[in-house]
């Protein structure tokens, strides 16, 4: 008897239902709020604004909510609202030299100005499960200190000062600014562009080539030269007025990332730079993204291709974690169309094989090319 | 927060354009289109936008029709010849709710089909266009993976590749083991992929009376077949191309010459072929054709369209 795969609008709707259903999870527990995503579950909706290339805590938090902790899933869901908004334009520059810094760090100098500024950080904590957590225990007020006003140097300035590190690449203000969602990815791309691309691109694969790079696969040497987190200004140029005004402020994690170069008929010895920035508290992300963005430089400083981190096409159009799973959980859909194509040449290719067996007979040793 | 502010104030999550996306983003699609029509079977690049389905699902192929699709269209929408699979259930749905047009599961009745795997099996006319979802658009892709170089092979007209391939395997099997997403040259010049569709399809992109549209959103490509193109498979004269045959007619139509679904019956080796194409299949059905497994209570008392015996 012949059952129809059919009902595929009824099955859909039942799906979802139930879905909507395990989302809410027991009923007899209060459902999450929105500010207690965002407020205590901060860096998964951190990484929902970096991936999704949208900054807004709120949205990310509902996404967050949304996709049932599915951070890849919710990561789309902000992606294809962020794709129907108009673009007026873009802010100028962020001037991560005047962020409002919370966390400062430096692995090349033991003291600089500004000071070394741990801020909220994971390091150092001893990984210990804590019973406390589970229940809603008072925590101890952060200590604070008032801003003592001293200016926070980047350690990429402190070193250009001496020449030991390559400038940054001069841009010229005139020329478009990339935009990888407005236009069709072409190789090689611009630093621009491929920035962008890696801002957005996938944790866990970034971290995994920045992994290895260091493991020989494409060495750079390098240090972190800083990394700070913080708030900056966004500020856009209002033709009408003739000058940059702020609407807002945005928390990023910058990594400067300082490597050594041997240099070449070029370029003197100096340090090179690889860089990182993301939304959010991001250090991770903006740490493998560093070491990625120095690897794939290396066409540019004249380096030989060896290693897949070098290599721009694979890096760029595979970071992309909603485009990887979209693709890969294709493989869901049906394919039966193309399966009963494979069945058919396998199935003749079989039979003729076994014919071939046959008619062989005891000359099985015989290895006559099947074109002959 | 604005929007979050307006999800919250109307219940929905702000507003959307007619057929989802925003007017520059469907001419910007629509550029890419006219520029495929006019190089038939070269890649476009377009600036694929995130949609609210999956890449690989049919983001290209969505795009596409959201961007010629008008009021006054006829949709219909098929997933391996079937109106009714999940994945073509969703997109019609889709259209139906962004775009608010008439659907259809009749082929000759609609305008735009979007299709995934398969060519109806009734010969498309003038004025429909056939929507293509595409995965990988470059047909050397599994020969060189470096966009960089495919491109420059096709600029150059350099297939000597795909020629090799298709050659290695008459070499090892004494025939080309490509069975879907089989090569084409359109109009002499470009060698194109014509997505996952079974080879048994190829014939039916020649000289199509109808525009044939392809979407790749994930790899950001678009191409075209204007109608009455010429589209031939690869082959060679020792070894020319062959379209798969059954060695039965469908067991609920008894159509032959149409591609067949292979329907397991029970774990004893129980098989039956039916009709990829469901449209085709319940027209024959309807027409008085009968194949041998098809009791009649299968289709007494039971509306023709697809719609309501889903909904059963």
């Amino acid at each position: 008897m012949y059952v129809a795969v059919k009902g595929g609008e009824a099955a859909i709707a039942n799906a979802h239902k139930l879905l909507a259903a395990r989302r809410r999870g027991d009923r007899q527990v209060p459902a999450l709020t929105l500010e207690q995503i965002a407020g205590q579950l901060a860096l998964a909706v951190d990484r929902v604004m970096g991936e999704g290339s949208l900054y807004d805590p709120e949205l990310a938090a509902l996404a967050v909510k949304q996709a049932r902790g599915d951070l890849i899933e919710a990561v789309f869901l902000l992606r294809a609202y962020r794709t129907t908004l108009p673009r007026f334009g873009h802010s100028e520059p962020v001037d991560t030299g005047k962020m409002v810094v919370e966390r400062r760090i430096s692995a090349v100098y033991k003291d600089l100005p500004g000071g070394q500024l741990l801020g909220p950080t994971f390091d150092y904590t001893h990984r210990l499960l804590d019973p406390d957590l589970a229940g809603d225990q008072p925590c101890e007020p952060p200590a604070a200190e008032t801003d003592s006003g001293e200016p926070i140097t980047r350690v990429s300035d402190i070193l250009s000062s001496e020449g030991l590190i390559e400038d940054d690449p001069v841009s010229d203000p005139s020329a478009p600014v990339a935009d990888i969602t407005r236009n069709p990815t072409e190789y090689p791309m611009g630093r621009d562009g491929r920035l962008q691309t890696l801002a957005r691109g996938d944790e866990g694969f970034l971290l995994a080539l920045a992994y290895s790079t260091q493991r020989g696969y494409a060495r750079s040497h390098p240090f972190v030269g800083e990394i700070r987190i913080g708030e900056v200004d966004v500020e856009v140029m209002m033709p009408e007025l003739g000058f940059a005004v702020t609407i807002g402020r945005i928390k990023l994690t910058e990594c400067q990332m300082v490597n050594q170069f041997k240099g070449s008929s070029k370029a003197p010895p100096q340090f090179t730079r690889g860089y990182g920035l993301v939304f959010g508290q991001a250090e991770r992300k903006a740490m493998a993204m560093s070491l990625c963005d120095r690897a794939l430089r290396a066409t540019e400083l004249g380096e030989d291709i060896v290693a897949p981190a070098q290599d721009e096409e694979f890096v760029l159009s595979h970071c992309d974690n909603v485009q990887a799973t979209g693709f890969v959980e294709h493989l869901k859909l049906p394919h039966y169309v193309d399966f009963q194509a494979e069945l058919d040449l396998v199935r003749r290719m079989r039979a003729e094989h076994a014919a071939r067996e046959d008619a062989d007979g005891f000359q099985t040793g015989d290895t006559r090319e099947a074109a002959e | 927060m604005t929007a979050l502010a307006d999800m919250t104030d109307t219940g929905k999550l702000a507003t959307y354009n007619f057929a989802y996306l925003d007017e520059q983003t469907k001419r910007m699609i629509r550029r890419a289109i006219l520029k495929g029509i006019a190089i038939p079977g070269y890649q476009v690049p377009f600036a694929s936008r995130e949609m609210p389905m999956p890449y690989g699902w049919g983001t290209g192929g969505v795009q596409v029709t959201a961007a010629i699709i008008g009021p006054d269209d006829v949709l219909k929408v098929i997933d391996q010849g079937a109106d009714d699979t999940t994945n073509a259930v969703s997109i019609r749905a889709f259209f139906a709710k962004t775009a608010g047009v008439e659907t259809t599961t009749a082929t000759a009745e609609a305008s735009i089909i979007q299709t995934r795997h398969r060519i109806p099996e009734m010969p498309l006319t003038e004025g429909q266009v056939l929507v293509y979802q595409v995965p990988i658009p470059e047909p050397l892709r599994f020969l060189e993976p470096r966009e960089t170089e495919t491109r420059k092979m096709h600029a150059l007209e350099e297939y000597g590749l795909m020629h090799v391939k298709l050659y290695e395997d008459i070499a090892r099997n004494g025939h080309i083991a490509t069975t879907y997403a089989y090569p084409v040259k359109v109009e002499g010049r470009y060698v194109m992929d014509p997505s996952p569709t079974p080879k048994f399809d190829n014939p039916k992109m020649h000289r199509s009376e109808a525009l044939q549209l392809f979407g790749a959103g994930r790899e950001k490509r678009i191409y075209a077949i204007p109608p009455h193109t010429e589209v031939v498979s690869l082959d060679f004269e020792d070894h020319p191309f062959e379209v798969q045959h059954f060695d039965q007619p469908c067991a609920l139509c008894g159509g032959e010459q149409v591609y067949l679904d292979e329907v397991v019956l029970d774990d004893r080796g129980g098989r039956m072929f039916v009709c990829s194409d469901t449209d085709h299949c319940e027209n024959r059905c309807a027409a008085g054709h009968r194949g041998e497994l098809a009791g009649d209570d299968l289709f007494d008392g039971k509306d023709k369209g697809v719609e309501t015996e889903a909904s059963t």
